[in-house]
């Protein structure tokens, strides 16, 4: 079933036993991402050691691939430099916008490239990208709040 | 004649394509918009092959024609619902025509009745769609009047037993909803009519969900202002109406200014044509307009009274097909008195939206999230639900399908 592409046995792991989702108690960013044509909500912390991701947690409500996503980002960027996530980020980013013509670069994206088939169906985009945006938006808040 | 759903079907094009790799189309979601029928489809592009000329204007053929066309739809529109031909305003959807109240009140001056001010207030309902909840929101912010609303109970009923408090001498205008665009519920007017009438308040009815789906008389309602949209009444997009009752539109200052609209104008002053043409600044969707006009010609045809009962039958074996469902949860009245064919629920764990992708696989086109009420939705405690709306070209054989595609995609997500 064409259906399969988007629900790939891996997002569906992640939204089942999802990675990272309780809310760390101090964090140097805190944001609240909110999907407003669907109502899918995250919040996201993020904790900075210099320029490296010491810690991301989050917690939320919404579809399957919005709450994946988030999952399968947390784990990706956790430990890794603020310059190594862009990387991530960006390459996820024309994951999406690739209308199914690319599969993604595993050795950078790793799960994430489970969600490939999502950028088949342009109404769920936007639930993929919450938890990037998210992510986003706290890294550059944590960052100058440290500088 | 009886209603037969086989030949209605056939006179919506759309309904004989397929999609996702062959499957049949089940369309669900006239709630959001409507299927149109050959014949609108035909006035729609007709006007354009052999009349399209700016109507009101113009010393020539075209224009006679075209505005013949246009002021046409307008008396097919008053005669639908038991108006006069004056107090139809042709907007470009119901979203403008609850702001054109909104916004027009809010230019009122002193003295006039529609002036608001500190003190004043205005009443909404908690089932209210965004379109109905923010312009009064909003204008509450810009006068300083308050607003209020009525709760919604767990039932989706209104609560109205506090509504002596709820309406006031205070209170200037009671917006609501006729029938709710995700719990289907159709709310008790008479009552909230007598009591804001009683009080000196005008009532705003948002009749998106209603005007499509039952016989209306603005006469029996006894509301003020009414407004529907095109498109949910098989109707083109683009063409909204508000109706209004002649003295009131004749108080209520103009919203949009410009071509048109006017009596008298000099570099420094303007005054304004009376009602409608007060409140139809620049050229009109002409086209869109006759398009409505033919929408609402085909549906008396096939008759208001039959359609409404079509679906009170449909809604009935909706609801018992979905209530064997395993984990579903109707959101919104399970009882069918007073309650339309919108039918929003929940599937245990499934996401709306996972159940929504499933169900297109299949076919079936539904509606999922907050459905434009997020105050209702997170009252009732329910980030999203899954929205099923049924209109006169649906069949037992569509909701059979939507039953199928839930319990197909309990397997696949369980």
């Amino acid at each position: 079933m064409q259906l399969d592409n988007l629900y790939q046995e891996v997002i569906l792991d992640h939204y089942k036993n999802p990675q990272h989702k309780k809310l760390s108690p101090t964090f140097d960013a805190q944001v609240h991402h909110i999907n407003p044509s669907c109502g899918d909500e995250i919040t996201l912390n993020v904790t900075l050691s210099g320029d490296t991701v010491a810690n991301v947690s989050w917690d939320g409500v919404g579809c399957s691939i919005s709450q994946a996503s988030v999952s399968i980002l947390s784990d990706l960027v956790l430990g890794k430099t603020l310059a190594q996530a862009q990387e991530i980020s960006d390459s996820f980013m024309t994951l999406m916008q690739s209308k199914g013509t690319q599969t993604g670069d595993e050795n950078l994206l790793e799960d994430a490239v489970a969600l490939a088939g999502v950028s088949q169906y342009p109404a769920r985009i936007k639930c993929a990208l919450l938890g990037w945006m998210a992510f986003k938006d706290a890294s550059v808040q944590a960052l100058a709040k440290n500088q | 004649m009886s209603f037969n759903a086989g030949a209605v079907i056939a006179d919506f094009p759309i309904l004989s394509r397929t999609v996702r790799d062959g499957k049949r189309l089940v369309y669900l979601d006239s709630g959001a918009t409507s299927q149109k029928p050959t014949e609108v489809i035909d006035a729609e592009s007709n006007f354009y092959r052999m009349h399209n000329a700016a109507v009101h204007r113009g010393a020539h053929q075209l224009a006679e024609e075209a505005t013949d066309a246009y002021e046409g739809a307008r008396s097919i529109v008053a005669q639908f619902f038991g108006a006069s031909v004056n107090e139809i305003i042709f907007t470009k959807s119901a979203t403008e025509s609850l702001n054109l109240v909104a916004y027009a009140m809010g230019n009122a001056p002193a003295g006039n009745r529609f002036h608001l001010k500190s003190g004043d207030e205005i009443v909404i309902t908690e089932m209210e769609h965004h379109a109905n909840l923010i312009p009064w929101q909003q204008l509450a912010a810009r006068t300083g009047a308050t607003l209020k609303w009525f709760d919604v109970t767990p039932e989706g009923r209104l609560d109205l037993s506090n509504i002596d408090s709820v309406i006031t001498s205070k209170t200037k205008v009671v917006a609501l909803t006729h029938q709710s665009n995700v719990l289907g519920t159709i709310n008790p007017l008479a009552e909230i009519v007598k009591r804001a009438h009683t009080a000196g308040a005008v009532v705003v009815l948002d009749a998106c969900q209603s005007v499509p789906h039952m016989p209306i008389s603005v006469k029996e309602l006894e509301v003020d202002f009414l407004t529907f949209s095109g498109h949910k009444a098989v109707g083109p997009t683009g063409v909204g109406i508000l109706w209004g009752r002649e003295d009131l539109l004749n108080e209520l200052p103009p919203f949009l200014t410009g071509g048109s609209m006017i009596e008298n104008v000099t570099m420094t002053s303007a005054t304004w044509a009376k009602a409608p043409k007060k409140f139809e600044a620049g050229v009109p969707n002409m086209a869109q307009a006759v398009g409505l006009g033919a929408a609402l010609t085909y549906l008396q045809r096939i008759g208001m009274d039959q359609i409404f009962s079509h679906e009170k039958e449909l809604t009935k074996y909706g609801m018992s097909a979905l209530l064997e469902i395993p984990d579903l949860s109707i959101v919104g009245p399970t009882d069918l008195e007073m309650r339309g064919g919108t039918l929003s629920f929940t599937v245990g764990d499934i996401h709306p939206h996972d159940l929504g992708q499933f169900l297109d696989s299949q076919g079936v086109a539904v509606r999922t999230g907050h459905h434009c009420a997020w105050p209702l939705t997170r009252k009732l405690g329910v980030p999203a639900t899954t929205r099923a709306s049924f209109y006169l070209y649906n069949t037992n054989a569509d909701i059979d399908a939507l039953v199928d595609g839930i319990r197909s995609a309990q397997k696949y997500f369980g």
